[in-house]
């Protein structure tokens, strides 16, 4: 967002608002732009969805895949992050134009769930040593309208809800090698554990604080942003009656990134990561109840597929 | 929902369309046949082919006596003599500023069509080139006038009353330029105490009313943040 012009009696107005909490378009500091959530998508994938904010359109995908795991983690299995950034969202991202911000986005990923409080890696284990699943996540970015990070990390979280993962009917030792035998039956499958999964939240720092989910007037008025990666809380992806019995998750920093020239103080740094908590606290909620009412229309069988048509 | 995040999924989104109980006036797409028979003149947005008149934009009809002209939904701004328009200064050139202005070409606001400060008029100087940048800069925003249309569409602008000239601390809001009308007056003063400017151009400067007293207050901060930036 580098070709915006504004002057600088517009960057002291929005600067002004941020630091009164209240921003041009009425939204305060950890207010969010309304967002449109889709899941299972894409037939031929294990999980997908579809996130619109404002103007960003992400897909994801999750396809599964039986691999080897590590020599020197047994016993768990692997993700694979992969980011694409479509030639149609911006003429920038044309041939290797993306490339630079795909790497960075998925590194970013990577180390957010890297963490195992961030996501238990152990259920994507069939035999410990021997086979794992290994999970592929294609991120495709169909529209740029800013604040990627965020967009991205709720599409992942929303497509690994939406994830099936089929049973293993039957394993065959024969010597050293393992011969597995999956399910036939398309529902004959599980959902992945991923309310732990942890969400992204760029923090754009103006004045001497910070807002969420910028537009692009005041991207153009900070010269520093902070991501940072927060864990999620199980309570949210469960109804509220088995809520009552869990116990209560403190959240987690599982990643801190920065971005842009700027430098930020200690103090306005703490500010910023519990600024990002409280954020990616309402967000995860938000993103819980929403998955939860699409598995419900999913298992009633009234769900029906919009995708980009309607 | 938690206050400060709203996430709604595909099947619950809402038709915003809103529900009118008069008849909506008939959308034209481009090739469509408006009328076949050949009483009709041919205007703006409008094509000859095959003894029929065709629409060559997408937007609604207008006829005055035989004269069939479609009006685009979606276009640029065309510019009229006496327009109010608010545009942005992109380039500060010798004796004019470019201003962009939603328009097919940028706008061009001379030298010689702006009160200087110091109020009286005189003849421009070489100083008062070299001061250009002074008054304003590139990415500042103003509000002006439409002196006069070149030939090939492009725009000269004024601001000689005190109307017009340098915006200040407020927000830019762009709509299409078919969606507002030309009016005696552009600017409008709430009773909310926001003053408003509809520019024909689309663009809209929402600011707080006192908006002198709003400078002067900050003028600390606005020279400290350009200080900064330098």
């Amino acid at each position: 967002m580098a070709g915006l012009l504004l002057s600088s009696t517009e960057k002291v107005f929005i600067i002004h608002g941020v630091q009164d909490d209240y921003r041009s378009d009425g939204r305060s500091n950890i207010d969010y732009r309304p967002m449109e959530l889709e899941t299972d998508v894409v037939s031929h994938a294990s999980g997908s969805s579809r996130l619109r904010l404002a103007n960003t359109d992400i897909l994801v995908g999750v396809k599964t895949e039986i691999d080897v795991p590590k020599p020197d983690k047994p016993g768990l299995g692997k993700l694979e992050f992969f980011v694409d950034c479509s030639a149609n969202a911006t003429p920038e991202f044309e041939g290797r134009g993306g490339e630079q911000l795909a790497n960075s986005i998925s590194n970013m990923l990577e180390r957010a769930y890297h963490s195992p409080h961030a996501f238990n890696l152990k259920q994507l284990c069939i035999l410990e040593g021997k086979q794992c699943w290994k999970l592929y996540i294609d991120i495709l970015i169909l529209e740029c309208g800013g604040n990627l990070c965020d967009a991205v990390s709720l599409g992942v979280k929303a497509a690994l809800f939406n994830t099936r993962i089929p049973f293993v009917k039957a394993v065959l030792m024969d010597g050293g090698n393992v011969d597995l035998q999956l399910s036939d039956d398309p529902y004959d499958c599980k959902y992945l554990d991923v309310a732990s999964g942890p969400l992204l939240v760029t923090l754009c720092k103006i004045g001497d604080k910070c807002v969420v989910d910028p537009s692009a007037e005041e991207e153009s008025c900070s010269v520093v942003s902070l991501v940072v990666g927060i864990t999620g809380n199980p309570k949210f992806y469960v109804t509220a009656e088995e809520a009552k019995n869990m116990p209560d998750v403190e959240l987690k920093c599982s990643m801190i990134g920065m971005n842009g020239p700027g430098s930020v103080a200690p103090k306005t740094f703490k500010d910023a990561i519990n600024q990002g908590m409280v954020a990616a606290k309402c967000l995860d909620k938000a993103l819980g109840q929403a998955l939860l009412r699409e598995r419900q229309e999913n298992t009633s069988f009234k769900k029906h597929s919009y995708g980009f048509l309607k | 929902m938690s206050g400060h995040v709203s996430i709604r999924l595909a099947s619950e989104r809402v038709n915003h369309c809103v529900a009118s109980n008069n008849e909506l006036p008939q959308f034209y797409t481009p090739g469509e046949v408006i009328t076949g028979t050949q009483d009709f003149m041919r205007g703006h947005g409008t094509y000859v082919e095959d003894d029929s008149l065709k629409a060559s934009v997408a937007g609604v009809m207008q006829k005055v006596n035989k004269l069939i002209c479609i009006r685009p939904l979606k276009s640029r701004y065309v510019g009229e003599i006496g327009d109010v328009v608010v545009g942005r200064v992109l380039e500060v050139q010798q004796k004019r500023w470019k201003v962009e202005t939603n328009s097919r070409l940028d706008s061009i606001l001379q030298l010689s069509s702006v009160n200087l400060p110091g109020g009286e008029l005189r003849r421009r100087s070489a100083e008062d080139e070299q001061m250009m940048r002074k008054h304003l800069q590139e990415g500042d925003l103003i509000s002006a006038e439409v002196q006069s249309v070149f030939s090939d569409g492009s725009l000269s602008l004024h601001t000689r009353s005190l109307k017009y000239g340098k915006l200040s601390q407020g927000v830019l809001i762009k709509v299409f330029p078919s969606l507002i009308k030309r009016r005696k007056n552009h600017f409008h003063n709430l009773a909310c105490g926001v003053s408003v400017i509809i520019g024909n151009n689309g663009y809209i400067w929402i600011s707080p009313q006192k908006q002198d007293i709003m400078v002067d207050d900050n003028r600390e901060d606005i020279q400290n943040y350009e200080m900064q930036n330098a």
